[in-house]
């Protein structure tokens, strides 16, 4: 192999200034590393780093305070919405987002987010979908598929006893206080880059303070589905992507001429 | 000619889940089974020299472990 000179190259990607330089805890191929990257890189590429104020969850995503190289404050399950209405309402000139997975934020925490959209409170919320509860080894969430076998659902999620899925995108977007709500996957590059746009789209909102942005994420969960994570990434796109379609749910009038 | 480019994995941070590999469309990453990284992992590596910088690697990295590099447009001469 020719060695090329690496000081005579433009550098097309580095590490970004806002994530820390730490191995993080998440599984081998978990795309929560996809998710705090991309969030990372728009908070630079915004240059809000020093006045960005994140609120982490209870669940994998609780460590994200020690991922993310600005001011965090980590939340008790499922209330990161009510918190970060009260950073958000004491510190008005800073960027508030909470970054949560589907078994705290559309469970357990299901009240704080509608209220908090409702309210219409300029807060980002950063939403990851996974289908499960991973970090207690893979329970049965509101977002579990009909028919897919978790810890607790061992002969696969039944809709007579435990209900559908909750469409958490669809039923916020019906919130006259929510100014943009977007599903996105994470399962192929394309996809990645339209859920940068998104989060993008997300902050711009907050930082025009039209209103409640929320960024739904799906994600692959390769250890508790008992996949690898290329075989994830397939299944999610074969089986997660018809019930939870990509898409943007609400674009506030005032958005739809921004190009990001 | 395409432009060359080339990729550097932090070691530290990679931790093997084959993303990389399988998304790279010139199919020139694999694993380095010379070596084990202090949380047991084999990292990722180029092993083939015709890298052309596109950053797809990087895209779907989840640890962001990858720096990519590319030749400057008009180098070639």
């Amino acid at each position: 192999m020719v060695a090329l000179d690496i000081k005579d190259m433009e550098v097309v990607y580095q590490h970004p200034d806002s994530l820390a330089n730490v191995s993080t805890h998440y599984c081998p191929g978990c795309t929560h590393g996809i998710a705090h990257r991309l969030v990372a890189e728009v908070i630079d590429e915004m240059g809000l780093a020093e006045h960005t104020i994140g609120v982490a969850s209870v669940g994998c995503s609780a460590f994200s305070y020690n991922y993310f190289d600005f001011d965090f404050v980590q939340a008790p399950h499922g209330r990161a919405p009510a918190m970060a209405t009260g950073v958000k309402r004491c510190k008005p000139d800073r960027i508030v987002f909470t970054y949560q997975g589907d078994g705290d934020m559309i469970s357990i925490g299901a009240g704080e987010i509608i209220a908090a959209a409702g309210r219409g409170e300029n807060i980002t919320v950063i939403f990851m979908n996974n289908a499960n509860y991973g970090m207690t080894g893979g329970q049965m969430a509101p977002t579990t598929l009909p028919g897919m076998k978790t810890t607790s659902s061992p002969n696969g999620r039944d809709v007579e006893q435990t209900g559908y899925p909750i469409l958490a995108s669809e039923l916020l977007a019906t919130q006259e206080g929510a100014s943009f709500i977007a599903r996105r996957s994470l399962h192929d590059p394309k996809n990645i880059r339209m859920a940068k746009k998104a989060i993008r789209m997300a902050f711009e909102t907050q930082v025009r303070g039209l209103g409640f942005s929320m960024v739904e994420l799906l994600s692959t969960c390769p250890t508790n589905w008992h996949m690898t994570p290329a075989n994830a990434a397939k299944w999610m796109e074969e089986k997660m992507i018809p019930y939870f379609p990509i898409g943007d749910y609400k674009v506030h009038p005032a958005l739809s001429e921004l190009k990001v | 000619m395409p432009l060359r480019g080339t990729i550097v994995v932090d070691e530290n941070l990679c931790k093997a889940c084959e993303l990389c590999i399988e998304a790279c469309p010139q199919h020139v990453i694999g694993l380095n089974a010379e070596i084990i990284t202090p949380r047991g992992f084999h990292p990722a590596h180029l092993i083939q020299d015709e890298c052309t910088g596109c950053g797809i690697c990087a895209l779907v990295c989840p640890e962001a472990a990858i720096t990519v590099y590319r030749e400057k447009r008009g180098a070639q001469g």
